[in-house]
């Protein structure tokens, strides 16, 4: 292999990078989500737009620039995702979880609907930020700054996330709920409130991907839709067993994603379900999940 | 899932059903005279492919979110065979059921390895991988899709390209369909998918090995929604992207959950209402009142209307 092709496997990999760093916060949310709902968020991909839209929002409509974006617009989604908890979800936890999908599915279509009649199917631009702008020469490619932004942050929240979850209190007492939510109502700890939260906490997440995906991508209706596929092929891949998994999992694919834009260019978009399916041939609960089902 | 009714040998079963089957049949044939041939034509097709995944959700508990793959590859496969090979109407869509049914092996066989939402969501990726194999594949046209597809004359007499027996020839094919899902879900086959879809384990311990019970009622459903998109294609005389998408796929279990989960006519209903929607609306509001409708029925509406129905006349319909 010449330099030059050398180093753009390099690049592709370093830009896989970042792919994997939504795809790692994606998964990260609806991991946390299933675990202690046992629901798959269908609407994940839903609410990543809508994270995407707000931030677009407030510097359309109120000057309000990329910054506090990334603070606001978590804040909402998951508002709203508490709110979507309490008056719907909550109703169907009694039920198959096949019910909570359908449900959630629907809450998708409804959001997307309604950006679709709003602004079209073409997407918005979104700036990079000022102070964010450029690049830097890493030897191989030029690495914008934007993007070393993302995979770092995205890094960070990850490892953040997962420290909360495995190493705290609260983290500790999620886990237990997990495994048994009746025990721990019992020792006087309110579940249904913990409950509630995570969704909040989930879906705040996935709106804090939708900002720092909104430069990178166009800001439009479908930008969630076929991205939240891919992810469910990394839960699948990964098993939902575990955080640092999905963590591992999602920057892994999108790297391996990267890779192959350079080796076999036309099965870039289609590697990821192809390892699902290998992944389900040799270990169907998945790379790091429990047992079945 | 839960709210699905078994379907016990209640007394007039067999008459109640058989006159759901004659009053279908009796609209079915004067519909026509009512309104446009082409979007019954549509409602046929789609109700088709909603009972074929039906038999999936409905009976073994199976929910598949990419059955799109199988009614839209069979569509490929026979627009294929009929402009660029030649094939007469009959063989073309023969050969969209093949297609199907072989797809259908490979998928069922990877994804009933996992239950419950993992299944869903095996599907629906490999389903977005078959997509994407579509969207790029030369012989699809890309966006173009495969137009001019000739319907054809059958068994070498029938002229398909009048409207009024083409109408009669999809009518013909539904009610092929519907019959052998019926056959199959009335059988000892399928008491046993209704026992996996109850209690899995227990239908193991009875000596039972589930998993090829459950394979062979998803490639069934995949060949049925196969012939389902073999037909549709031969209506517009064009298979597009729009029917492997997952869009498609999220439409089906719409149409059967509006219709009632379970209930062997419910798809047929569902289909026509959501194929109404589908008329009346356009784009983003689609779209929209689609999703509403997913949330309403699931929070309060899980027997569908054939489900309601039944209840209220204390039929099994």
């Amino acid at each position: 292999m010449s330099n030059l092709q050398i180093s753009n496997l390099l690049a592709q990999m370093v830009l896989g990078l970042i792919n994997g760093a939504f795809y790692a916060l994606l998964s990260l949310g609806l991991a946390i989500i299933f675990g202690l709902l046992n629901v798959i968020n269908f609407a994940h991909g839903a609410l990543f737009m809508l994270g995407a839209f707000i931030a677009w929002g407030l510097l359309h409509y109120a000057g309000v620039g990329y910054w506090p974006a990334l603070v606001i617009s978590p804040l909402v989604v998951g508002g709203l995702g508490i709110v979507l908890e309490r008056t719907l979800l909550q109703r169907l936890y009694r039920l198959d979880p096949l019910y909570n999908l359908l449900l959630t599915f629907g809450v998708a279509l409804i959001l997307q609907g309604v950006f679709q009649i709003q602004f079209g199917s073409s997407g918005e631009p979104y700036e990079i930020p000022q102070a964010l702008k450029g690049g830097t020469d890493i030897g191989f490619m030029m690495l914008p700054t934007y993007r070393a932004w993302v995979m770092i942050v995205s890094l960070v929240v990850c490892l953040a996330t997962w420290y909360v979850t495995d190493r705290t209190k609260l983290g500790s007492y999620l886990r237990a709920a997990t495994e048994n939510p009746g025990l721990v109502q019992a020792f006087g700890i309110n579940v249904p409130r913990m409950v509630t939260v995570t969704y909040g906490l989930g879906v705040a997440l996935a709106g804090f991907a939708g900002v720092l995906g909104a430069p990178i991508f166009s800001v439009s209706p479908e930008m969630g839709s076929e991205r939240i596929i891919v992810v469910f092929a990394v839960v699948v891949i990964g098993g939902m067993g575990s955080i640092m998994g999905s963590i591992v999992t999602g920057f892994a694919l999108g790297m391996i994603e990267g890779l192959t834009k350079v080796v076999y260019p036309v099965a870039s978009n289609t590697v990821v379900f192809a390892l699902m399916a290998l992944v389900l041939l040799i270990r169907p609960a998945g790379l790091f999940g429990k047992a079945s089902p | 899932m839960t709210s699905i009714p078994t379907s016990g040998r209640a007394p007039g079963r067999w008459r109640s059903e058989y006159t759901v089957f004659a009053v279908m049949i009796g609209l079915l044939v004067l519909a026509p005279f009512i309104t446009y041939p082409v979007f019954l034509m549509k409602c046929l097709c789609m109700a088709l492919f909603a009972c074929a995944f039906n038999l999936l959700i409905g009976y073994v508990g199976l929910l598949s979110f990419g059955h799109a793959m199988f009614m839209g590859g069979a569509g490929y496969a026979s627009a294929h065979a009929a402009k660029v090979w030649g094939l007469p109407p009959e063989l073309a869509i023969l050969f969209g059921i093949a297609v199907a049914a072989v797809l259908g092996l490979v998928v069922g066989w990877l994804a009933i390895r996992r239950q419950g939402i993992y299944f869903s969501m095996i599907t629906l990726g490999l389903a977005q991988m078959i997509f994407f194999f579509f969207q790029k594949a030369s012989f699809t046209h890309g966006e173009d899709g495969i137009q001019a597809v000739p319907r054809g004359v059958l068994f070498g007499f029938i002229d398909l390209n009048d409207t009024t027996v083409m109408y009669g020839f999809v009518l013909v094919v539904f009610l092929i369909g519907f019959s052998i899902i019926y056959r199959v879900i009335h059988s000892p086959f399928g008491a046993v998918l209704t026992a996996i879809r109850e209690n899995e384990v227990r239908a193991t311990s009875l000596g039972y090995t589930t998993d090829h019970y459950k394979l062979i009622a998803f490639v069934l459903s995949a060949a049925l929604a196969g012939l389902a998109g073999a037909t549709k294609v031969l209506v517009f005389q064009n298979a597009s992207l729009t029917d492997v998408h997952w869009t498609m796929s999220g439409e089906v279990v719409l149409m059967t959950l509006i219709g009632g989960l379970g209930r062997f006519s419910g798809p047929v209903v569902g289909a026509f209402v959501v194929g109404a929607l589908e008329f009346k609306l356009r784009g983003g509001q689609i779209t929209v009142v689609e999703g509403v409708v997913f949330v309403v029925c699931v929070l309060v509406f899980r027997q569908g209307i054939v489900g309601t129905l039944s209840t209220a006349l204390k039929l099994p319909l």
